[in-house]
């Protein structure tokens, strides 16, 4: 088991230590602020945070899992990067997740976690994640908290507007952030505009399964496409993406797309996507896309993608309109309502804000300013239910209370604005430190979010922690938004870059935590159910070990006959049917990973020993009062060795 | 388990007590015979059953799932006539009754920690024997496989 490092729980300490000295029998006699913060969010040994959050890892590539409003980290979910601590993404069982049509790709840069919604409400099934480098959405289960599924996305170039979900998860949306000759081919930069295009991908997914499949792509401007939100109520069947340079620059875009007044949010009404593929206005390109899925025997295997339906604005129209919006627009974040759309300009001066029902009348008298590759541009007025005027220095994304207020981040000047979404004016505005990206309110891009707290996610820290050396900790700061004024209650550090994050009540999933895998449906080919099916075969130069781990031996665990070269695979089963007893399986010099192998599960590794001797091998994962013993003993020969194969499967 | 219910109740009332309150427990209230087994424990075990188990004639069927579950959850510690990590089951059922080989499968930690029988065999095996997930159910198809097994010889 690993226990977080002690800056995790570090500021819970603190808190523990302030409340214990202020108020040594539960009753506070200070009403200082720090105090008061402190016991706001000091969560008592033994005592269960409220909410359950999970923040992006960014360039770390994996979800983790946090308490609100104790700031404590629990468990870091592998989605996208190897991770030779649990033998993810080198485990035979879990080196497919990691495949891509460009070869096994062991890392990404993740950015939005995504929880899947019914009725527009987090509904505690599963957990959407964007890879952003290598185009890919990945799914987790939300009762086991492991990643089921990736599927990558064809045609896409950074996927960064992503994997945001309409409002009963009937899709997760994928927009590429960089645009790119689509089918890629071998064209000259500058032919930028003749040849590169950007594509909004529709990924379906099984309401019953959670399983993903591409179903159409839709061609557009080549823009680069930022995040988007999921209509929802009034506004259901609409998407809305943000995008710049729509001066379509291919050069120092920090300046060239920047040079005009207004870029677009596009809205897409995905139901009328939904009837041109039906009428056949869609034509099927080839697409080679990698789709890794866990089976019910918990081994990932892929399955090629070869084509996808790709229809254009053109041809469909009625299916795409674009919202002018001022300067390089970040966040399109719809209301509870589902009547508003925030749109942050990340150089703008104010906050647009568009109304559903305007647009719908603009559409309805043909309110365009001009039509761009048959998608017509409305004019700004006409959309427009208000502007949020001096907000601050960069707004970015906005999220809500369920209250009829925003909150949006504003990165220049590294505050969050408070605003009323019906007078538009600004109510409050707090510090963060530093930087904020995107911040988050559990629920608070749902219909009905718990808006008690706000997390802003920062991108630098600067002197608000311990320094370690150039490289600093990224942080998220805890804001209680209860009352008139947002307070700040804690700081905490993250793993990675926290992009974005979501939250919901532990008590929607609290009890549906898996505890343990079923021996007896264990069902990997090379699982031992027991002392009675582990051994040893040879075939050719590749030797298969079928072991069982209980507390506190491995069986076999002595092993002869293997040879200088062999590929020795490691097939341990975990045969413990307790909760929270992990074993875990390392070798003298394997060059690949440790295994991490949880209760009633089979993880497989693979090793190459290169020289004779007597190796040793044993458990990582501390199991019991004899878990140093748990330990045995590998004898390697040199190659065409006579020694016999041989592994004690029963001797005591 | 009385004892694991008071706990609780005592720790309450010692935290009451020290910081002056007004505890509703008597902050003294170490009950002599707190950790005393009753005789129903200390014959049939500490554990989810308590009350005797009694066994019929052989159930085939059941002790044919027993086996099943015996081979994936117990042999990789126990054999039926000779020690291994753990000690031999054959004839177990008879030296010791239904229920409390019932309440060792089940509630391994409490039996190993409170019942002289099984603390003395921890003192001989030095391996905390640990729970294996079982329901009620599959520990009495298991009682029933075990009756199967003709004791070991004397060792």
């Amino acid at each position: 088991m690993r226990t977080p490092s002690f800056r995790q729980w570090r500021p819970a300490a603190f808190a523990a230590l302030a409340l214990v000295a202020l108020a040594a029998c539960g009753r506070p006699t200070s009403t200082s602020s720090a105090s008061d913060a402190a016991s706001r969010v000091y969560v008592a040994p033994g005592e269960k945070d409220e909410f359950y959050a999970f923040f992006s890892g960014g360039f770390s590539g994996q979800v983790s899992v946090y308490g609100l409003p104790s700031g404590r980290h629990f468990k870091t979910i592998k989605v996208f990067s190897q991770d030779p601590e649990t033998g993810y993404g080198y485990s035979e069982q879990t080196r497919a997740m990691l495949n891509t049509s460009y070869g096994n790709v062991p890392w990404d840069d993740s950015h939005h976690p995504e929880l899947s919604q019914t009725a527009g409400v987090p509904d505690g099934r599963w957990l959407f994640i964007n890879g952003n480098n290598t185009p890919r959405i990945a799914r987790m289960d939300l009762t086991s908290m492991e990643t089921a599924e990736i599927i990558e996305i064809p045609h896409s170039a950074g996927n960064h507007a992503s994997p945001f979900v309409t409002e009963n998860t009937e899709y997760t949306v994928a927009a590429t952030r960089f645009s790119v000759p689509t089918p890629q081919r071998d064209v000259p930069i500058d032919t930028y505009r003749e040849n590169f295009a950007g594509v909004l991908s529709f990924v379906k997914v099984d309401s019953s399964t959670g399983r993903m499949a591409l179903a159409f792509q839709i061609r557009v401007p080549g823009y680069d496409y930022d995040l988007s939100s999921a209509g929802k109520g009034p506004s259901h069947g609409w998407v809305f993406f943000t995008s710049y340079n729509s001066e379509e620059a291919s050069t120092l875009l920090e300046v060239n797309a920047s040079q005009r007044d207004k870029d677009f949010v596009a809205a897409v009404n995905w139901k009328r996507a939904e009837a041109c593929v039906a009428q056949g206005k869609g034509t099927r390109e080839p697409a080679r896309y990698a789709h890794n899925i866990v089976g019910p025997d918990h081994i990932a295997r892929t399955e090629w993608g070869t084509s996808v339906t790709v229809i254009t604005p053109m041809n469909c129209p009625g299916l795409a309109y674009f919202l002018p919006t001022p300067k390089s627009p970040h966040g399109a974040n719809v209301d509870p309502t589902g009547e508003l759309i925030a749109a942050g300009g990340k150089l703008a001066t104010v906050i647009p804000v568009f109304s559903f029902r305007k647009m719908l009348a603009a559409i309805e008298a043909n309110a365009v300013d001009t039509v761009i590759h048959g998608i017509p541009v409305l004019q700004y007025d006409a959309v427009l239910a208000g502007e949020v005027p001096e907000p601050g220095l960069g707004p970015l994304h906005t999220e809500f209370d369920g209250q009829g207020n925003g909150y949006t981040s504003m990165f220049v000047s590294s505050e969050v604005v408070k605003w009323s979404t019906t007078t538009f004016q600004v109510l409050d505005r707090i510090p963060a430190y530093y930087a904020i990206g995107h911040l988050m309110i559990p629920g608070g891009d749902s219909r009905k979010p718990w808006g008690k707290y706000l997390i802003a996610l920062n991108k630098i820290t600067k002197d608000r922690y311990l320094p370690t050396g150039p490289e600093l900790t990224q942080s998220a700061q805890l804001i209680d938004i209860t009352g008139e004024r947002m307070q700040i209650l804690l700081d905490f550090p993250t793993v990675g870059e926290p992009h974005y994050a979501q939250a919901l009540p532990a008590s929607l999933i609290q009890d549906r935590q898996l505890k343990i895998y079923d021996l007896a449906h264990n069902t990997d080919p090379w699982a031992a159910r027991g002392e009675s099916e582990a051994g040893i075969t040879r075939r050719g130069r590749t030797v298969h070990v079928k072991m069982t781990a209980i507390r506190s031996h491995f069986m076999p665990d002595n092993i002869e006959g293997i040879q200088v070269g062999d590929s020795v695979f490691f097939h341990i089963t975990n045969v413990e049917q307790d909760w929270d007893v992990p074993h875990g399986f390392a070798v003298t010099g394997i060059n690949n990973a440790e295994l991490l192998v949880m209760p009633g599960q089979t993880r497989s590794i693979v090793w190459v020993p290169t020289k004779p001797g007597v190796f040793p091998f044993y458990c990582t994962d501390f199991c019991s009062a004899l878990h140093q013993e748990m330990q045995g003993y590998v004898r390697v020969s040199p190659r065409g060795s006579s020694v016999p194969l041989t592994a004690n499967t029963t001797r005591r | 388990m009385r004892a694991t219910a008071l706990l609780p109740t005592l720790l309450a009332a010692l935290a009451l007590a020290a910081c002056g309150g007004k505890a509703d427990a008597p902050a003294t209230a170490a009950k002599p015979a707190a950790d005393a087994l009753t005789p129903f424990q200390l014959e049939h075990g500490i554990g989810p059953v308590t009350a005797p188990v009694e066994l019929a004639a052989l159930d085939q069927h059941e002790a044919a799932e027993g086996k099943v579950l015996f081979d994936q959850r117990c042999a990789s510690c126990h054999k039926t006539n000779e020690r291994y990590v753990g000690p031999p089951l054959g004839g177990v059922v008879g030296r010791r009754t239904p229920a409390y080989v019932m309440n060792m499968m089940l509630a391994p930690d409490q039996m190993v920690q409170k019942h002289p029988e099984a603390k003395k065999l921890l003192g001989t095996y030095m391996v905390q024997m640990p729970a294996q997930g079982l329901t009620t159910e599959q520990a009495r198809e298991i009682v029933e496989y075990l009756r199967t097994l003709p004791a070991p010889p004397a060792q």
